[in-house]
């Protein structure tokens, strides 16, 4: 069994991530005007078409490579030595701190204490007839799955399969497909949650919303 | 009431007058104002209110300053007119200028796309002493000003096929076709059937449309007012304005603004300035045949007087159209062109034309097109080779004639039926000669040996699709022109590195031998149009003709003049189209190509003019005809209407070469946009692309601003305009040359003279 408490404690006492830029291969480097504790933010826009921030340039064969943020943060250490030097692949440039969203924690603490049940194929999900009904009128956490208890229906060019749960019993914590969605093999379909857990989830939830306050 | 009534006009009247005159400082509108204001004083303090004299003597004032006004008009106060709610809108034409209507195709809401209306309308009229009824299709954009699902005017491509829909049922019920053209221009969407390319369908099938259209010009913004525009008379209204963009368009192009900023109200002036975007700029040129004069500051609701005249003057024209191509006018014909006054609704003339009216119809309309914008461009032909050019081209088509028609026809028949008796022989020999060759194979000993088998590599290469990637189907490495950027040592990374994890490309290699495509992923660098020229086109063999012929500036646009001196010095090149005669593989073909180099590709009158010269040469030679487009930013707009009128006039000379069956081709590269992809390249049964070029109607900053959406990056990508059913196939570039020597031998029309 989890230690939620725990878990949480531990992403309190380093809110963020830390992320290493690495040279993605051989060159010169030139460092963009880039100091640490600056911020600096990803690619943006609706369809991520706007770049990140400017961190570097690498210069092989005369080919200038930009190497941008890849996310929201503030930098922590630009690794100014290497100013002007040739350096090998995986030499790291830049470290950029990037504190975790609301959102990112929240999944991260129900990625690590759900049960995730995957999808067997790239298919189209749906629960069966029963569970749908009672997840509509009841809500999710209505409903509790047991190991061979068949609830999802897979179907894929007009095949309809029954799909049997395999795991621990639980209670369907999140649902993570739409309906008519397709989705891709080894992708979540269900969060489960141990019966007994869930309380102590929806308050560690609860006061992540409440309290976190980085936000997107 | 009725005074209340009164002053709600006087107040309505007041504010359009404000409207119109944006922030311009006026004598008379300050009277004006201030009169209106002492009178609302009056009005509430005392009792009986205003009194009557009082009234008349202020709307005398109100009709004396507005004549004033009228003569200070400038571009943009009409541009400004056209587009105040106030201005008429089609329901009002169809509510008054017409007896009875009947809208089709949806009403309101309900409605395919509300912005494009239909109605079957009819003119009743008494001629002697007998009532006739005749009908007519109206087409056109409703502005419905304050109602915005009508989306102000702007057709999307699905209105548009609506209009094109009615104007074939028009086409089938032998009725005239009313245009009225109320668009700021086309809605910007790509799905299915896409603006560009329903546009450009419109002005294809409207090129030969078997019955007389008459179009009205109100507000006439580019391509949306091309899609129902293109007709045997097009008559403007005094205050409308018919341009290629509209002034803030091109204030924004010219200031080199990014998306989101606003440019100066001056300069958007000088812009409605410079373009000439009036009727009477329009008549001039001869892209409008008539101008209706309406009231002053324009026409508005309640001028029922307007409405009379613009009734008059579509019942005149239709005539006019009507009587210049069929065969029994007699005096009627001479009474239509001198009638000035009402008696045009005397004059009873049967609308519905013969057959052999129709094709002369169609004819004249052709024409008509084919003689437009001679002064937009400079002709550098000496006489002497003109006129040498005009005898070849005599000949030619005598030549075709002769060989193709005369000779090649019956030629053909005999062909067919020698194939067809071949055919049929073969299958008697067969049914009589098998048994008897079964059994010799049976009795006669060691001829029963089994048939040699083939080999499966044999069969596995004869079978098997092409594939660039294998080398299969490539030239190789020696290509006939190589592009410059190849002499650098340096390498570049593709584009998709982070999907396919394509390495890195040293610069000589990619654009030497791989013809700038990369090998991992198959991503086609942008190449120059020269490669193209070389290496597909055998440019340098090839015979290049109108040569001579020049862009120029011929609405006189600030700065336009170095502009064009300085592409034209860069590129060596006197105008964005290059027209020459090839042969591809053996096969004799007609090319002309749009280069982006040259201001964009952008077309103008010279551009316009290569191109129907060589779709006109193709036709006479009996020969196929390839339009390579390297790119093009859509029509040049530093030439107004000009420009514009490039895109019926060449859709019609695609038409014509079409009908008289040639195979007409379209291959895209690079970025293609707007006004050319929305006619004349468009509208070809066939259009190829290479890939990674990017074809669209308007360009993604444009889409926008004008709708407040943005799109996805790649939305414009070819493989996209492949989905939506836009183009017909996407190509490698290092196949081009094979696949279009196998287009012209499996697609086209009857005529090619080598079928």
């Amino acid at each position: 069994m989890l230690n939620i408490k725990e878990l949480l404690d531990k992403v309190k006492a380093s809110p963020y991530r830390e992320i290493v830029v690495r040279a993605p291969h051989t060159g010169v480097v030139s460092f963009a005007s880039v100091k640490p504790g600056e911020k600096v933010h990803g690619p943006r826009g609706e369809f991520m078409e706007k770049p990140g921030t400017l961190l570097a340039q690498l210069t092989r064969e005369k080919n200038e490579k930009p190497i941008l943020a890849p996310e929201k943060g503030v930098i922590e250490a630009v690794h100014t030595r290497f100013e002007g030097q040739f350096v090998e692949a995986g030499e790291p440039l830049v470290t950029i701190k990037h504190y975790m969203t609301r959102k990112e924690v929240i999944e991260l603490i129900l990625q690590e204490a759900l049960y995730l049940f995957r999808a067997p194929e790239r298919a189209k999900y749906y629960f069966v007839p029963e569970v749908d009904q009672k997840l509509k009128v009841s809500g999710k956490r209505s409903v509790k799955v047991h190991d061979g208890m068949e609830f999802l229906i897979v179907s894929r060019m007009k095949r309809e399969t029954p799909l049997a749960y395999s795991g621990p019993e639980g209670i369907i914590y999140s649902v993570y497909f739409g309906r008519g969605e397709n989705v891709d093999e080894g992708e979540p379909l269900i969060g489960v949650c141990p019966e007994d857990q869930l309380s102590v989830i929806q308050d560690v939830v609860a006061r992540i919303q409440s309290e976190w306050e980085e936000e997107v | 009431m009725d005074r209340e009534r009164r002053i709600q006009g006087l107040r309505d009247r007041l504010h359009y007058i404000q409207d119109i005159f944006a922030n311009r400082d006026d004598e008379s509108i300050r009277l004006l104002a201030a009169k209106f204001g002492e009178l609302m004083e009056r009005h509430e303090t005392i009792p009986g209110g205003a009194k009557r004299e009082e009234l008349v003597r202020i709307e005398d004032l109100f009709d004396f300053s507005e004549r004033k006004l009228d003569t200070t008009l400038t571009p943009m106060d009409r541009v400004r007119i056209v587009r105040h709610p106030q201005r008429i809108c089609l329901k009002d034409i169809l509510e008054n200028v017409y007896d009875n209507y009947t809208e089709i195709g949806g009403r309101g809401e309900y409605n395919i796309d509300p912005s494009m209306l239909i109605a079957r309308a009819v003119f009743s009229r008494r001629v002697g002493d007998k009532v006739i009824n005749q009908m007519v299709m109206v087409i056109g954009q409703e502005k419905g000003h304050g109602e915005a699902f009508r989306n102000g005017g702007s057709v999307k491509p699905w209105g548009n096929a609506k209009a094109l829909h009615y104007m074939k049922v028009a086409e089938t019920e032998n009725i005239p076709v009313h245009a009225f053209v109320f668009t700021p221009g086309a809605y910007p969407v790509e799905d299915w059937p896409g603006a560009a390319q329903q546009i450009a369908r419109n002005l294809y099938e409207l090129a030969g449309l078997r019955v007389p259209v008459i179009s009205v010009f109100s507000e006439g913004g580019s391509g949306g007012a091309e899609a129902i525009g293109l007709a045997d008379r097009r008559i403007m209204l005094s205050h409308g304005y018919y341009s290629v963009i509209s002034p803030e368009g091109a204030a924004a192009i010219e200031a080199g603004l990014r998306s989101g900023d606003r440019t100066t109200p001056e300069l958007i002036e000088k812009c409605a300035r410079q373009l000439c975007i009036t009727a009477e700029d329009n008549l001039r040129n001869g892209y409008v045949d008539r101008v209706l004069q309406e009231p002053p500051l324009g026409a508005r609701p309640y001028h029922y007087d307007f409405f009379h005249e613009l009734r008059r003057e579509l019942i005149q024209t239709t005539n006019e159209v009507v009587s210049s191509v069929k065969s029994m006018k007699l005096y009627r014909a001479m009474a239509v062109r001198t009638s000035k006054t009402d008696d045009a609704e005397s004059i009873y003339m049967r609308w519905t034309l013969s057959s052999s009216a129709l094709d002369r119809l169609v004819d004249l309309r052709q024409r008509k097109f084919r003689a437009m914008s001679r002064h937009a461009r400079l002709d550098g032909t000496g006489v002497v080779s003109r006129a040498v050019a005009a005898t070849k081209g005599t000949v030619w088509a005598a030549h075709s004639f002769l060989r193709y028609d005369l000779l090649g026809r019956q030629k053909k028949r005999l062909n067919a039926m020698f194939e067809d008796l071949g055919a049929e022989a073969h299958l008697v020999r067969h049914k009589v000669f098998m048994p008897l060759k079964k059994t010799l194979d049976r009795v006669l000993p060691g001829n029963n040996g089994e048939q040699p088998k083939v080999g499966v590599a044999v069969v596995d290469r004869l079978t098997r699709l092409s594939c660039p990637e294998d080398g299969a189907c490539l030239v190789g490495s020696e290509w006939a022109w190589t592009s410059p950027r190849s002499q650098e040592d340096r390498t570049i990374s593709c584009p998709n590195v982070r999907t396919h994890h394509c390495p890195d490309l040293w610069v000589p290699d990619l654009f030497g031998d791989f013809a700038g495509v990369c090998p991992s992923c198959g991503h086609h660098f942008p190449m120059e149009y020269r490669w193209y020229l070389e290496n597909v086109f055998g440019y340098s063999e090839a015979k290049e003709f109108n040569r001579q012929l020049e862009s120029v500036n011929p609405l006189g646009y600030e700065k336009f003049d170095t502009k064009l001196d300085k592409a034209k010095e860069r590129t060596g090149l006197k105008s964005a189209c290059i027209t020459f005669e090839t042969s591809i593989e053996e096969v004799d073909t007609v090319v002309a190509v749009l280069c982006a180099p040259f201001r964009g590709g952008s077309v103008g009158a010279a551009e316009g003019e290569k191109f129907i010269r060589a779709a006109e040469r193709a036709t006479r030679k009996r020969q196929p005809f390839i339009a390579y487009v390297h790119g093009t930013a859509g029509i040049r707009i530093q030439e107004g209407v000009n420009g514009v009128i490039q895109m019926p006039r060449c859709t019609i000379a695609v038409r014509r070469y079409i009908d008289a069956g040639g195979l007409y081709l379209v291959l895209y590269d690079t970025n293609s946009y707007a006004g050319p992809v929305a006619s004349f390249l468009g509208c070809s049964p066939y259009q190829f692309a290479v890939q990674s070029s990017n074809i669209g109607f308007a360009g993604p900053g444009v889409i926008s601003e004008t709708t407040g959406t943005a799109v996805p990056p790649n939305y414009h990508q070819a493989y996209h305009a492949l989905s939506r059913g836009h183009i017909h196939g996407i190509w490698d570039r290092r196949e081009v040359k094979k696949n279009l020597h196998q287009s012209l031998l499996t697609m086209g029309g009857r005529n090619l003279y080598y079928r």
